[in-house]
């Protein structure tokens, strides 16, 4: 009475199988993600405000050297909107293990790594969406990219990879916070210090001295460089490499982490 | 292949490093395609073995062999042949109740075009097919239930872990998933069932099992559980607590097990019920004690266990959740 599929699993196909749980996972939250308005709003809308918001309200008193305040600001914010969209992985776990959903996905034959893959994956695929969307309105309000077509899709590229990396840190805390309220909460002391002690708003060198040592040096300053390098065409030194190096070294210590942390909650 | 769909031997499972035994040496037969019943209150363990034996809980000692695998050791055979289901009704809310059983399908790894027939298949079935393209979010209980019930079965398992199935049910939806479950066991499904209805068991379950405080307390079919309680429940009330009492004292040989006194009312399990009923108000019919109700009805689960246990089923739904650490616990679903 069984169907012969669920029962031939010969072990090479394990890979197959594992890629087609993590897509048909993804596939779920995305459709997810279109039916709540409230997510829809909190991935794109918010992130057009913010750009309105530097664009035409506080821009006017921010004065970058040798550049257009609106050049400088579209590659920052492009980099603070992937990062922000990671809590969207924190709170879609915690909401999954808070249902009993993660519990219920335990008790199927699917990879094991499916429900972090499959939210990290829809996640990237989110922002897909929004560096597109943000792109789109930046180049409304001004935004003049010199650096060639190439080179913003590498930017695009170089922050989504920082952003998937850094996105298993956030299923980790997901995974750790007894709600998703609390899992929002949690994100913030993470979020605030790492986007806005940065170089994605306004230049280092206008911060007082005791935080410049930290703005200088965190990876979201490295990205917005990097970022704001490869699409304006100007030099930005070694941002590129140091940016991909704390993306690997994310992903290396916050993947195994987020995963033993998904084997223990039950 | 084993005789039994499920094979579970001394089961412990604590929690809190050790201080709360959830399970306590539990050891289970189900046998195949007959429905078998786990009955026991909240925090009774319930729970925690059927989530030993769907793999979601690692068990501290015992084994235990699902289908004829073992739930440590191949956790992904048992996993291909199990469905589970169950009172929290854990349907993906933002999904569409035919996009909830594609998904589970898919996850199942089936073949795409056997899962979309199949859910259309299960949706019709469980009169969910007006309902199929609505997010689950619009569902009532019953057809969260009926959802849930049909994620378990796209897979086709031999054998079904139900949940309290019925628990925040009306009575029309619990009539529905009766006659559904009944209708699985025919076509050869076994099926492994806690509740904590006796009238529940009593319908479904040949096999039972009494389960309080993590341990075994009775077993046998409904039948033999109930001739061991008596047939009828006789509740008298008095006039004060002191006369409760007095009248408790005068009738202790009305029935074999002793008697309930809560109060002014003072109930007894007896074999029967109105000659038992008569002699009871005989035996009271003197001056300084005053019967103001009478009433003969049918043992409830809070009778089994007051019987077994000497206390109430209710005295345990104050203790958290099968003893496990609060705030990982689903949500109940409203219903």
């Amino acid at each position: 009475m069984s169907i012969t599929t669920s029962t031939s699993h010969p072990q090479r196909n394990a890979l197959r199988w594992a890629i087609s749980d993590i897509l048909t996972m993804a596939r779920r939250n995305l459709l997810a993600l279109f039916r709540i308005p409230t997510a829809l709003v909190f991935a794109v809308i918010q992130p057009v405000m913010f750009v309105l918001l530097f664009r035409y309200v506080f821009g006017g008193e921010i004065h970058i050297t040798g550049l257009n305040y609106v050049n400088y600001l579209i590659p920052g914010i492009l980099v603070q909107t992937t990062i922000f969209g990671a809590v969207g992985t924190a709170i879609g776990l915690a909401e999954d293990l808070q249902r009993g959903l993660i519990e219920r996905f335990r008790a199927l034959p699917m990879a094991r790594m499916a429900v972090l893959g499959g939210r990290t994956v829809s996640d990237l695929a989110r922002n897909v969406l929004v560096v597109v969307v943000i792109t789109g309105v930046g180049l409304m309000v001004g935004f003049r990219p010199h650096g060639g077509i190439v080179a913003i899709v590498q930017a695009s590229l170089l922050m989504l990879l920082f952003a998937y990396c850094l996105s298993w840190g956030f299923a980790y805390v997901g995974l750790a916070a007894p709600n998703s309220e609390t899992a929002q909460a949690m994100t913030f002391p993470l979020i605030f210090p790492l986007t806005f002690a940065s170089a994605v708003f306004v230049q280092v060198s206008t911060m007082p001295w005791w935080l410049r040592p930290f703005a200088n040096n965190q990876p979201v300053t490295q990205a917005a460089d990097a970022v704001r390098g490869l699409m304006l065409g100007k030099p930005h030194g070694a941002s590129t490499w140091i940016t991909m190096l704390w993306s690997l070294g994310a992903i290396a210590v916050l993947g195994p982490l987020a995963t033993r942390r998904y084997r223990r909650v039950t | 292949m084993s005789d039994f769909a499920v094979e579970a031997l001394n089961i412990v499972r604590t929690f809190k490093d050790g201080e709360v035994h959830a399970l306590d040496d539990v050891t289970l037969h189900v046998p195949r395609s007959e429905v078998f019943g786990l009955l026991g209150p909240n925090g009774s363990g319930k729970t925690t073995m059927i989530r030993i034996l769907s793999t979601i809980l690692a068990p501290t000692s015992g084994v235990a062999i699902v289908n004829g695998y073992d739930v440590v050791k191949q956790p992904d055979h048992v996993r291909r042949s199990i469905g589970l289901a169950g009172q929290f009704a854990t349907v993906d809310e933002n999904l569409t109740g035919f996009e909830n059983l594609r998904m589970v399908g898919l996850l199942n790894h089936l073949e795409k075009s056997y899962v979309v027939k199949r859910s259309q298949e299960l949706l019709e079935r469980f009169g969910l097919s007006d309902a199929a393209n609505r997010t689950c979010k619009t569902y009532s209980g019953g057809m969260r239930r009926r959802l849930d019930l049909a994620a378990a079965l796209v897979a086709n398992p031999p054998l079904l872990f139900l949940d309290e199935p019925t628990t925040g049910l009306d009575p029309q939806s619990r009539q529905d998933l009766w006659a559904i479950i009944e209708g699985l066991v025919e076509g050869g499904t076994s099926v492994l069932l806690t509740t904590q209805y006796l009238e529940e068991a009593d319908r479904l379950c040949k096999q039972l099992v009494v389960i309080d405080h993590g341990k075994i307390i009775a077993e046998g079919t409904s039948g033999e559980l109930k001739s061991r309680l008596g047939n009828t429940v006789l509740s008298l009330s008095f006039a004060s607590t002191d006369d409760a009492r007095r009248a408790g004292e005068l009738l202790h040989d009305v029935s074999s097990t002793p008697a309930n006194v809560d109060g002014t009312v003072v109930e007894f399990t007896v074999e029967n019920g109105p000659a038992a009923a008569a002699d009871a108000l005989r035996r009271l019919s003197v001056p300084d004690i005053t019967v103001t109700g009478l009433a003969l009805r049918e043992p409830s689960l809070d009778d089994v266990f007051l019987s077994l246990t000497g206390h109430k089923a209710e005295d345990e739904s104050a203790t958290p959740d099968e003893g496990e650490p609060k705030g990982r616990r689903a949500r109940k679903v409203r219903s």
